[in-house]
């Protein structure tokens, strides 16, 4: 056990840094659930990929710069402390990149993962149906093989980034007669493809965060799928173990929300402003989670630098980062007091009103990727052991 | 960067679970409460055979010259088994020693430090945090504070009246003394300064046994509940059952990797030493004692009876988060140096922007 960085990792992190500072935006950009909002992300995504450091871990020919797990830590780590953009991409760079990097052909990684990297493609993710949520396995869109091409019919839903995405990735029921988690294959659709319709879903805030897509003899190549014919559900638990565990959520993202939480409770208190006589120990305590996260983090990644394997650990993971945004963020909003309710819009809002965004998104964090009953169910039966029946 | 164990760490906490789950069952804990010391000599005996309660002593003073980073495997095997024998004496007392000897106490070190490593000696210690001490009574040298002043006194110089308490494996006394030239072995920044380390490494090494007394409470729910049938079926089929140990199996899992790195930064002796400490045995004594309320559940009445093991991790849970500064008191210390400052809280990897 050494906890300190080796010089090639320092120099990687002020590289980064020096990049960083010069080139993220002073200012927040608009929401990326917002078409212009959107490309204003796109246009970031473009000069982070110029500069080489889009998806530092990925390889050379990929848009990527060969970095390890542990830089890519560093790396996120410098990215959450100049406040850069959120990743428009996330879907793509962190879930679908990495699966097809395990599964892909060497034409599809040499097809996807460029433009992916520079977010010239962005994807959406479609895995959930009107009645395939939590039980994933009742997928029933089909995709039917037709000479060379796969013919879709059916319905997603709840496609984040959706309403403007290129490229949606997915299960699909390849065998009509098949039931449950056989004859499922992973495929990629392009969403400008003739037959499919984007309809987007506003969220609680009104911001159109996702869509419902509906297929509708929507033809796509055979060529663009993914993994084997029938093994869709073991590529998708691949990616859904990307999500949940690593590569979604980040520490630095939460030990930079807990540092601004810190910094507005000593505002707060400076101001002479009334708190709740509980909130200093909550500030603390979820700086304290976010450190345990991060700490948790860096031991995963030692395990898997050497060799180890991400299995059902994921879940835990869910559940610690999704339940304590929720609680940096209540606890930012009880600080607040008033004018924690107001819309970064409204004049007095000052630049408080992220605390209300973040408040809103961190909300859906128990629900997506999985719900935490879920993670709880595998936790208890594939960590734990207990008894499924 | 490498945040894990070398393969001699993890057998060394390998043998020594091995050692712990034949010589430390319940029933030998059962046994040993019955008794008048509550103590084994003859285990500490073995248990010296085994290294441990030299890991820490240097090698010139006939020990294994091994640091926390070591240890702290071992410290968690303690806790899984609910063994109760004077930890303390080998995670804070050899390392006051030692540092008692670089401060000039030579001869104090050189007389105890090859002592402890034979199991000959043991060491309690006293701090500011309880009025009582843990295992005064089979200690042969007991450490007092007496204002920022270090005190070490054997046997002869101090009088004992045991403080029966809620944990059967615990023993703690009051302990009266008189403050002598002759016992005073630390003064002033010094004396301070010894004392904190200690308090830092007796917390350290609660934590690490908060661990393992965790992990057990939830192997014992899950094994419970795999057998006990209602409804016709394991009651560890009903999801109420299994969301319960779960939810204990994440704070486990986060408590893990911040009493890790706690004794990396108590073997480097780093600047955020004591924050890290104290945010190991928060998270260690949450963990513990959230796990004896949800393992007690999924148990039902059984879990509640005197004849069923569990109350003896329970109480271990318990009793070890009021050990070394309270889970309050560590609580109150993270938050005085992360919000004001106090001391200094270092962040892992992320460093904010100065403001
Ligand atoms: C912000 C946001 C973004 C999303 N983005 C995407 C996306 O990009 N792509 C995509 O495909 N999907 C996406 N989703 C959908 C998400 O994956 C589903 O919402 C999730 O899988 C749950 O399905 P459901 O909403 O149908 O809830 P249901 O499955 O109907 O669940 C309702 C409730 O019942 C509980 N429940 C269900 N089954 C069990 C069980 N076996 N045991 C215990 N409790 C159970 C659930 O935990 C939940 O509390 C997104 C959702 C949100 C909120």
């Amino acid at each position: 056990m050494d906890l300190s960085y080796t010089a090639k990792q320092n120099a990687f992190r002020m590289e980064a840094r020096s990049w960083l500072e010069e080139n993220a935006p002073g200012e927040p950009l608009r929401s990326f659930d917002t078409p212009e909002g959107f490309e204003d992300h796109r246009e970031w995504e473009k000069k982070l990929h110029a500069g080489g450091f889009a998806m530092v871990p990925w390889p050379k020919e990929y848009g990527g710069r060969g970095a390890d797990l542990l830089e890519w830590l560093i790396f996120e780590e410098e990215y959450y402390r100049v406040g850069a953009p959120g990743r428009v991409n996330q879907n793509g760079i962190f879930l679908l990149g990495p699966t097809i990097m395990e599964y892909g052909t060497p034409e599809q990684k040499a097809r996807f993962l460029p433009p992916m990297a520079s977010s010239e493609e962005v994807w959406a993710q479609g895995w959930s149906e009107p009645n395939a949520g939590s039980d994933m396995a009742n997928i029933q869109t089909t995709a039917l093989i037709d000479g060379d091409d796969y013919v879709i019919n059916g319905q997603k839903t709840w496609a984040s980034r959706g309403a403007y995405a290129h490229w949606l990735f997915g299960m699909f029921r390849t065998d009509p007669d098949s039931s449950r988690h056989n004859g499922l294959t992973f495929v990629l659709v392009p969403l400008d493809t003739p037959g499919v319709t984007v309809r987007p879903i506003e969220k609680i805030n009104g911001k159109k965060a996702f869509a419902e897509v509906f297929l509708d003899d929507a033809r796509v190549p055979r060529a663009n799928r993914l993994g084997e014919e029938g093994a869709g559900w073991s590529v998708a638990m691949a990616t859904a173990g990307f999500e949940r565990g690593l590569m979604l959520r980040s520490p630095a993202r939460f030990q930079n929300t807990a540092h601004r939480l810190v910094e507005l409770y000593r505002e707060t208190r400076d101001q002479g402003v009334f708190i709740d006589a509980g909130l200093k120990d909550t500030v603390a305590r979820c700086w304290m989670d976010a450190e345990a996260y991060a700490l948790n983090t860096y031991q995963t990644v030692s395990r898997l630098l050497s060799g180890g394997k991400i299995g059902a650990e994921a879940s835990l993971n869910k559940i610690f980062w999704s339940e304590l945004d929720i609680t940096m963020h209540e606890a930012a909003l009880s600080l607040l007091g008033a004018r924690g309710e107001l819309l970064s819009g409204a004049p007095a809002a000052g630049n408080v009103g992220e605390w209300l965004d973040g408040f809103i998104f961190a909300l859906a964090g128990p629900i997506y990727a999985g719900t935490n009953e879920i993670q709880r169910n595998i936790i208890a039966e594939r960590i734990l052991g207990l008894p499924r029946k | 960067m490498e945040f894990g164990f070398s393969e001699d760490q993890t057998l060394l906490g390998e043998t020594v679970r091995d050692f712990l789950q034949a010589e430390c069952t319940p029933e030998a804990v059962r046994s040993l409460w019955d008794t008048e010391t509550g103590r084994s000599d003859e285990f500490w005996t073995r248990f010296s055979e085994v290294g441990v309660p030299g890991l820490l002593v240097p090698e010139a003073f006939g020990g294994l010259g091994l640091d926390e980073r070591d240890l702290i495997l071992v410290l968690e095997e303690t806790g899984r088994v609910g063994l109760a024998e004077p930890i303390v004496s080998i995670a804070a007392g050899v390392p006051l020693l030692v540092s008692l000897g670089q401060e000039g106490q030579t001869a104090l070190a050189e007389q105890w430090l090859p002592a402890v490593a034979t199991g000959e000696a043991r060491l309690a210690l006293g701090h500011d945090g309880s009025p009582f001490v843990a295992d005064a009574h089979v200690a042969d040298l007991i450490f007092m504070p007496h204002g920022d002043d270090l005190h070490a006194l054997t046997k002869d110089a101090v009088q004992l009246t045991a403080q029966p308490a809620n944990d059967q494996s615990q023993r703690l006394f009051s302990v009266e003394w008189t403050p002598q030239e002759a016992t005073l072995v630390a003064t002033g920044a010094t004396g301070r300064r010894l004392q904190q380390e200690a308090l830092d490494r007796g917390a350290m090494a609660c934590a690490a046994q908060l661990l393992g007394v965790a992990q057990s409470l939830i192997d014992l729910g899950v094994d419970y509940a795999s057998q006990r049938k209602q409804f016709g079926v394991a009651v560890g089929t009903f999801q109420a059952v299994k969301h319960r140990l779960a939810n204990a199996k994440v704070k486990v899992e986060y408590a893990r990797s911040v009493v890790y790195r706690a004794a990396h930064s108590v073997a480097l002796n780093t600047s955020g030493r004591s924050v890290d400490v104290s945010m190991a045995k928060v998270a260690a004594g949450e963990a513990a004692t959230f796990a004896t309320k949800e393992s007690l559940q999924v148990h039902g009445a059984i879990g509640y009876t005197y004849e069923q093991d569990l109350h003896i991790w329970m109480k271990r849970a318990w009793s070890l988060d009021l050990a070394f500064g309270s889970g309050a008191w560590h609580r109150a210390r993270v938050a005085d140096a992360v919000v004001d400052g106090s001391l200094p809280a270092e962040t892992f990897g992320y460093t904010p922007v100065a403001s």
